[in-house]
């Protein structure tokens, strides 16, 4: 007895310092490399598959709203039907079509925004930087949602920006600014700048200051040293912001619902639509998966991208 | 040197930090094709001085003239002076030979020239084989020749070199210091090299100026700085001195007699029509200029003392005695091994006692600084 006892404490003796030797080697390491796959596999892979699930599901009047197919023939029909949608009906398409123009047009007026805007933080002098950065960040301590709503208080027939152009005579009748592709495009690029300027701003910072004076040094004017040294230099900062701002603005759905028409919709809200108001859950996980493999495609290659230019500098 | 043929003026410029004096109240002139070494301390505003030559600071007062030109409006860009920076300032988007042709890129020249030039840099700093890569996949001597070629491609009229060679192995750092004094001989091209290596100072430059806390203490040729420093920073500063506080008790025909206490000897020593008896003043002697024997001198109080071997340092070519005298000060003794001989017919060994004698010529009155 008393030896069995002593053996079972020996056993777990070692193996304890078995656990601690393999912490100390490279368990901890491991550790932490693993908890952004771990995050990932419950926040990310779980929804896609119960998602994809649905995808492949055929809509019914049940609670939830679909049945999940027990045959191959089922399956097949499921995919052919909920994704047949998608390519027949020009509602989607278009829609995919609308967003991803939409969002890529706020992409490059953010970046011509903020650009210039992360260069002068950049440059600017340690009291002065950190407000200017602060004035950057202050709007998200206000609701995204309220921040929206304010801008129909701005763009509306009888808002502040029409009154003002009346009363000082440069138009004669209000211009239709709410409810127009204009107003989604003003409302995307004022959500999003901050996520472009961060990272634009976080490059340029830690841009050596030296490196354009020697450009200059060497005969270049201030706008040939910034088209040789500071741009090409602050590409990863510019891929950085561009994706911060593209994929959230691709699936934007409060923008475009409060501020744009509804004859062409974004994605977002065709999705919302399918969802809510035809309760088809199938179509709409359809809509959802080919809206993420649209995403993930520029991701990739941008992922490629940074991993090649890292080998290389 | 007369104004005229000065090619680089630095008439009393000043630069300040917020309260902090970099730069204080200096003057230089710098004549054409010279190699003139700025020689100092660190923190002593030598980078600050060649900032302001090429552009990227402003002189808080005072004036920067080169070639008859006043640089005070002129941009970085249009200056006739290209720099080497000390952090080399390499482009990490560019490979070597990109980086070392930035220069010529918007130069009126034909890419063959282009390419022939480059090609001339990159085998005066031996890179050649190293043209392709990009400034991380290089060692820090390589990236230091990368940086130098990258300065001299333009061939401009003044150049800045900001340590240039700190970061060579001895051989390239001799063959580089040769190469740089062919350009200069060659080319004309007037040098302002920054260094706080002494050694470098002397072999590279014609002139040297040593820099202290932002304050030009001495103008100079090598053997000036060397033989006949102005100031106790210098003479401390440029190679190893013995230095002792004296009174002056006589001055006569241009001789002085000094008395150092903590020496125990009288100093006679050439000196300067401003010193006068009473005077406090330093007095020092090279340790390569004092003379040691076992023998008694002929005068045994005027530049002689006597002391014991406390060290003796054998170098092959030379020794390095360190004496000890009876004040316990140390002296720094340098003789050439002349001669061959055992260990044991040393003339001079470990715990003899012996006289140290120098030469009236050799001894350095320093006037005490206000
Ligand atoms: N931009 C600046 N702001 C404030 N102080 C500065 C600035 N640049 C230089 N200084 C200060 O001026 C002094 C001179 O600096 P400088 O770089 O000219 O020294 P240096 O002689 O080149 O030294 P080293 O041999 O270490 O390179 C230093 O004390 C430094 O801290
Ligand atoms: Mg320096």
């Amino acid at each position: 007895m008393s030896e069995l006892a002593g053996k079972s404490v020996s056993s777990s003796a070692t193996q304890r310092s078995g656990f601690q030797r393999w912490l100390n080697r490279n368990g901890w390491r491991k550790i932490v490399a693993g908890i952004p796959y771990f995050w990932l596999l419950l926040f990310f892979l779980a929804p896609f598959f119960i998602v994809m699930v649905i995808a492949v599901s055929e809509a019914a009047y049940s609670i939830p709203p679909f049945k999940i197919p027990f045959s191959w023939e089922a399956l097949q029909a499921n995919i052919a039907t909920n994704f047949g949608y998608l390519i027949n009906d020009s509602l989607y398409y278009t829609g995919y079509l609308n967003s991803l123009k939409i969002a890529a047009i706020s992409t490059v007026f953010c970046l011509l925004l903020g650009y210039p805007m992360a260069y002068g933080i950049a440059r600017s002098s340690g009291a002065t930087r950190n407000i200017l950065l602060l004035l950057v960040i202050l709007p998200f301590w206000t609701s995204f949602l309220l921040r929206i709503y304010a801008w129909i208080g701005l763009l509306g027939t009888n808002g502040t920006i029409n009154n003002v152009l009346l009363a000082i005579g440069i138009i004669d009748e209000p211009l239709q600014m709410m409810n127009t592709d204009f107003a989604v495009y003003i409302g995307i690029v004022y959500s999003y700048l901050p996520f472009m300027i961060l990272p634009l701003y976080a490059n340029l910072e830690r841009l050596d200051n030296t490196l354009t004076e020697a450009a200059m040094d060497l005969g270049s004017t201030p706008a040939r040293t910034f088209l040789d040294v500071t741009l090409p230099l602050s590409v990863p900062g510019i891929v950085a912001g561009s994706m911060l701002v593209f994929i959230p603005a691709t699936g934007e759905y409060v923008i475009p619902v409060l501020l744009g028409t509804g004859s062409s919709p974004m994605i977002g809200r065709v999705l919302f639509d399918e969802f809510f108001l035809n309760t088809d859950w199938p179509v709409a996980s359809a809509v959802a998966i080919v809206l993420l493999l649209l995403l993930v495609v520029p991701i990739m290659m941008f992922n490629h991208y940074q991993a090649r230019a890292e080998g290389v500098e | 040197m007369t104004a005229d043929d000065s090619f680089i003026r630095i008439e009393n410029v000043t630069k300040k930090f917020g309260e902090f004096v970099a730069v204080d109240n200096v003057s230089l002139d710098i004549s054409k094709g010279e190699l003139f070494a700025l020689l100092g301390g660190s923190g002593c505003g030598k980078t600050t001085l060649l900032r302001m030559l090429a552009g990227f600071e402003t002189p808080t007062s005072g004036r920067i003239i080169i070639d008859g030109q006043d640089m005070g409006d002129v941009q970085p860009f249009n200056r006739p002076v290209n720099m080497m920076f000390q952090s080399y300032a390499l482009f990490p988007h560019m490979n070597v030979e990109k980086n070392i042709g930035y220069g010529l890129k918007h130069e009126a020249m034909s890419d063959g020239e282009r390419k022939q030039r480059v090609s001339e840099l990159l085998d005066l700093v031996q890179l050649g084989q190293f043209a392709a890569r990009k400034p991380h996949q290089l060692s820090g001597g390589q990236r230091q020749r990368v940086a130098l070629a990258r300065a001299l491609a333009k061939s401009p009229k003044v150049l800045l070199l900001d340590e240039p060679l700190g970061a060579l192995d001895k051989k390239l750092r001799e063959q580089t210091q040769f190469e740089l004094i062919n350009i200069q001989e060659e080319l004309g091209v007037t040098f302002i090299v920054v260094t706080h290596d002494q050694e470098e100072a002397m072999t590279l430059a014609s002139r040297i100026a040593i820099m202290d806390r932002g304050v030009i203490k001495q103008v100079g040729t090598p053997t000036d700085v060397y033989e006949f420093p102005t100031s106790r920073f210098t003479a401390d500063f440029i190679g190893s001195i013995n230095l002792f506080d004296g009174t002056v008790t006589s001055v006569k025909a241009g001789k002085a007699r000094i008395n150092a206490a903590k020496a125990g000897c009288t100093f006679e020593a050439p000196v300067s029509p401003g010193i006068k008896s009473g005077d406090a003043v330093g007095v020092a002697v090279r340790p390569e200029k004092i003379s040691i024997s076992r023998s008694r001198p002929k005068s045994t109080t005027v530049n002689a003392v006597q002391g014991e071997v406390l060290d003796l340092g054998y170098f092959g070519k030379d020794s390095l005695y360190r004496v000890k005298l009876e004040s316990g000060e140390l002296i720094r003794v340098n003789r050439v091994n002349d001669q061959r001989v055992e260990e044991a017919d040393r003339q001079v060994d470990w715990d003899d006692k012996v006289w140290l004698t120098w030469d009236a010529n050799s001894a350095i009155v320093l006037p005490e600084e206000p």
